[in-house]
């Protein structure tokens, strides 16, 4: 059955508040961030996911790459900017039942949603996304696939229908890794960046949509005829989740607090440049013994 | 039933980790609180002298397995073992470094048990929780402290009713805190053979370049470190030479190392590293949470900056007002008249 079957490689996307330019205006008096503010953003290292994912392509034409996002029914932009770079198709899971999943609920509803892309050969993902660092997400979709995990990707060295090599960028070092495929692949913000849409396939799929999304009347007799341009959505259902394992109920962190981070006031001495100033701090630091 | 757990990562010396050491400080001391036992999972080879450097930490109980597939680390092998200990002596909170280590294995652990599990703690405390909708009070859950949303609040994060209470912990937000006294820590070997099987093998490392640390910020008393305010790269030989005459080592603030004036493992903060040494001056550091995050714990703050206003000043003990350029020559300057 699967010999004549494209290798599949399914990428994990998220869109993300951009976290990395919060301004003053970001942050509400309370402590919490107001999201309405910040650009919502493709993940940075999703995008070095989906490099890895077209650089497979590029040499190989069996193959496809197909994106999953979860999010609300504005990331569906995630799998248009995927399909502008290659990406073959998309699925958003999309439903308020979602709505305060932790890393375990997350991994919960997009390791059913993979499921349902079975079968297939690879899962690539970012490493961590900017708005909560964790890293999580990942390893725990490979648990539940029960299958291996390679984190911290740079490189895929090699590839071939039953194996992968992966180069792996750690804190202290590199590491190179052989898996049996299939394999979930976490990437890390040192691979390459990803190459920048591209003109024809931006006037292919710039009406791209979802079924929810409005389409101009003219356009929607043509849509409907090509498959192509249809961004499937999925609910709890379509990926048969069991709801008390999403949101709150499926969620074992809570949040006791929140808050904004404080300066703690100290009563700072405040010197000018003049040699008095200087020579009296370094002769104090000295006879203390903080400093020699 | 109920103790704490902390999982140990092993060095390519041989011995267990500076990060694993801190979760053991920190580990003894919740586990005082609670009057409950500490323990220690140790996977390796040849782990000869890890009985006699856990005895200075408190540690009670040793899980310890040694086959020559358990180094270097695997994520299988390594995480079937550490959920067949769990399942079997039921911590009630566990602690892995936050590094490409515990980052790997921890999320992967707590799929496995349905277990809630916080990245990259800052603080870890004990405290009570009531749930807003039903007023029922946990008490004495672990409180899971970190930085979220790229640094710009905190939150403080429990698992009312999951068990066991994961958290991952950065480099140095612990202190390592050596017993004078040893304690007579109780060994358990492990018998792996009845928990790996060869699926648990189907990764395998194929080559492997591990570096020591070049710059250990951690160890050093006095950090001098520089942000985007000293405008260069040339610029930043002045703190080199200070850092050198006054025996400490150079930071970086993430928009110096951005800038290609240092280069990135003396970049100090939430994403570099996290110090607390006797003195850090800051020089030309604006002080932004993220790099506050990393450095606030020191003990004594000099700030050099042209602008009155910059945040860092507020929580410095002396902020000198000028240009880099001018007060590090003087300040190396006055040093060698002094110390002659
Ligand atoms: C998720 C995330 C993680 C981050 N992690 C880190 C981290 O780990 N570490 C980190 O440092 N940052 C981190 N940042 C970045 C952080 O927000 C700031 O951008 C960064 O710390 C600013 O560095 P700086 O103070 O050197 O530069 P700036 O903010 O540009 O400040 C420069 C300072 O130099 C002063 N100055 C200018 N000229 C001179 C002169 N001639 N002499 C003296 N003073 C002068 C200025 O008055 C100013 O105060 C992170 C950001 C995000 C979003």
């Amino acid at each position: 059955m699967k010999e004549n079957k494209k290798f599949r490689i399914i990428v994990l996307a998220k869109q993300v508040p951009d976290t990395r330019n919060v301004g003053k205006d970001a942050m509400k008096e309370d402590g919490t961030v107001n999201r309405a503010v910040l650009p919502a953003i493709y993940n940075p290292e999703d995008l070095n996911a989906l490099e890895l994912a077209l650089r497979i392509k590029d040499n190989n034409p069996d193959v496809e790459i197909l994106v999953l996002t979860m999010g609300p029914p504005r990331a569906s932009e995630i799998i248009r900017e995927s399909l502008y770079r290659g990406a073959d198709k998309g699925f958003l899971i999309t439903d308020m039942r979602f709505a305060g999943s932790d890393t375990l609920a997350t991994s919960y509803a997009l390791a059913m949603a993979v499921k349902k892309l079975m079968p297939f050969d690879l899962v690539l993902s970012g490493r961590q996304a900017i708005d909560g660092d964790t890293a999580q997400v990942g390893p725990q979709i490979a648990e539940k696939l029960n299958i291996p995990q390679i984190t911290y990707a740079e490189e895929i060295t090699d590839i071939n229908k039953n194996e992968i090599i992966v180069k792996r960028r750690l804190e202290n070092g590199v590491e190179k890794v052989k898996s049996t495929l299939p394999a979930l692949v976490t990437v890390h913000s040192s691979a390459p960046d990803c190459r920048p849409r591209n003109a024809k396939l931006i006037m292919k799929f710039k009406h791209a949509h979802t079924p929810s999304e409005e389409v101009q009347k003219e356009y929607s007799q043509i849509l409907n005829n090509r498959s192509s341009l249809i961004i499937e959505q999925w609910s709890v259902d379509d990926i048969n989740a069991d709801t008390e394992m999403l949101g709150l109920s499926g969620s074992p962190t809570k949040v006791k607090k929140i808050e904004n981070v404080v300066l703690q006031h100290k009563e700072s001495k405040v010197l000018t440049n003049s040699d008095e100033d200087i020579k009296g701090l370094m002769n104090k630091l000295i006879s203390s013994h903080i400093i020699g | 039933m109920n103790n704490i757990f902390v999982y140990c990562e092993i060095t390519d010396t041989g011995i267990v980790a500076d990060i694993s050491l801190e979760l053991l400080s920190k580990g003894r001391k919740l586990a005082d609180r609670l009057s409950v036992k500490l323990e220690a999972i140790v996977l390796g080879n040849n782990l000869k002298d890890v009985k006699k450097q856990l005895s200075y930490y408190g540690v009670d109980t040793i899980y310890l397995a040694e086959d020559s597939r358990l180094f270097p680390y695997l994520t299988l092998p390594h995480s079937s073992i550490v959920v067949d200990i769990i399942k079997k002596e039921k911590p009630q909170i566990v602690l892995f470094g936050a590094t490409s280590i515990g980052r790997d294995i921890a999320p992967r652990i707590a799929s496995a048990l349905r277990c809630g599990l916080t990245a990259d703690c800052t603080s870890l405390e004990i405290g009570d929780y009531s749930e807003n909708k039903t007023g029922k009070v946990f008490k004495n859950l672990l409180y899971q402290i970190r930085p979220a949303f790229g640094g710009n609040i905190i939150a403080t994060i429990v698992n009312p009713k999951t068990l066991p209470q994961m958290a991952t912990v950065r480099e140095g937000v612990m202190k390592n805190e050596k017993l004078s006294q040893p304690s007579n820590p109780q060994i358990k070997n492990i018998n792996i053979n009845n928990i790996v099987d060869d699926k648990d093998f189907i990764v395998s490392i194929i080559e492997r370049h591990i570096e020591a640390k070049k710059v250990n910020l951690n160890a050093a008393s006095i950090i001098v470190s520089g942000g985007y305010g000293v405008g260069s790269k040339e610029n930043f030989k002045l703190l080199f030479e200070l850092a050198g005459l006054i025996d400490g080592e150079v930071g970086a603030s993430r928009a110096a190392v951005d800038a290609g004036f240092v280069d990135i493992d003396r970049q100090i903060g939430q994403s570099g590293v996290t110090v607390r040494p006797k003195l850090y001056i800051a020089c030309g550091i604006s002080g932004a949470v993220q790099h506050r995050a990393g450095m606030e714990e020191s003990a004594q703050i000099i700030s050099i900056n042209t602008d009155p206003d910059a945040p860092i000043n507020k929580i410095a003990d002396y902020t000198i007002i000028g240009k880099i350029s001018e007060v590090l020559p003087k300040l190396i300057k006055f040093y060698k008249e002094k110390s002659k």
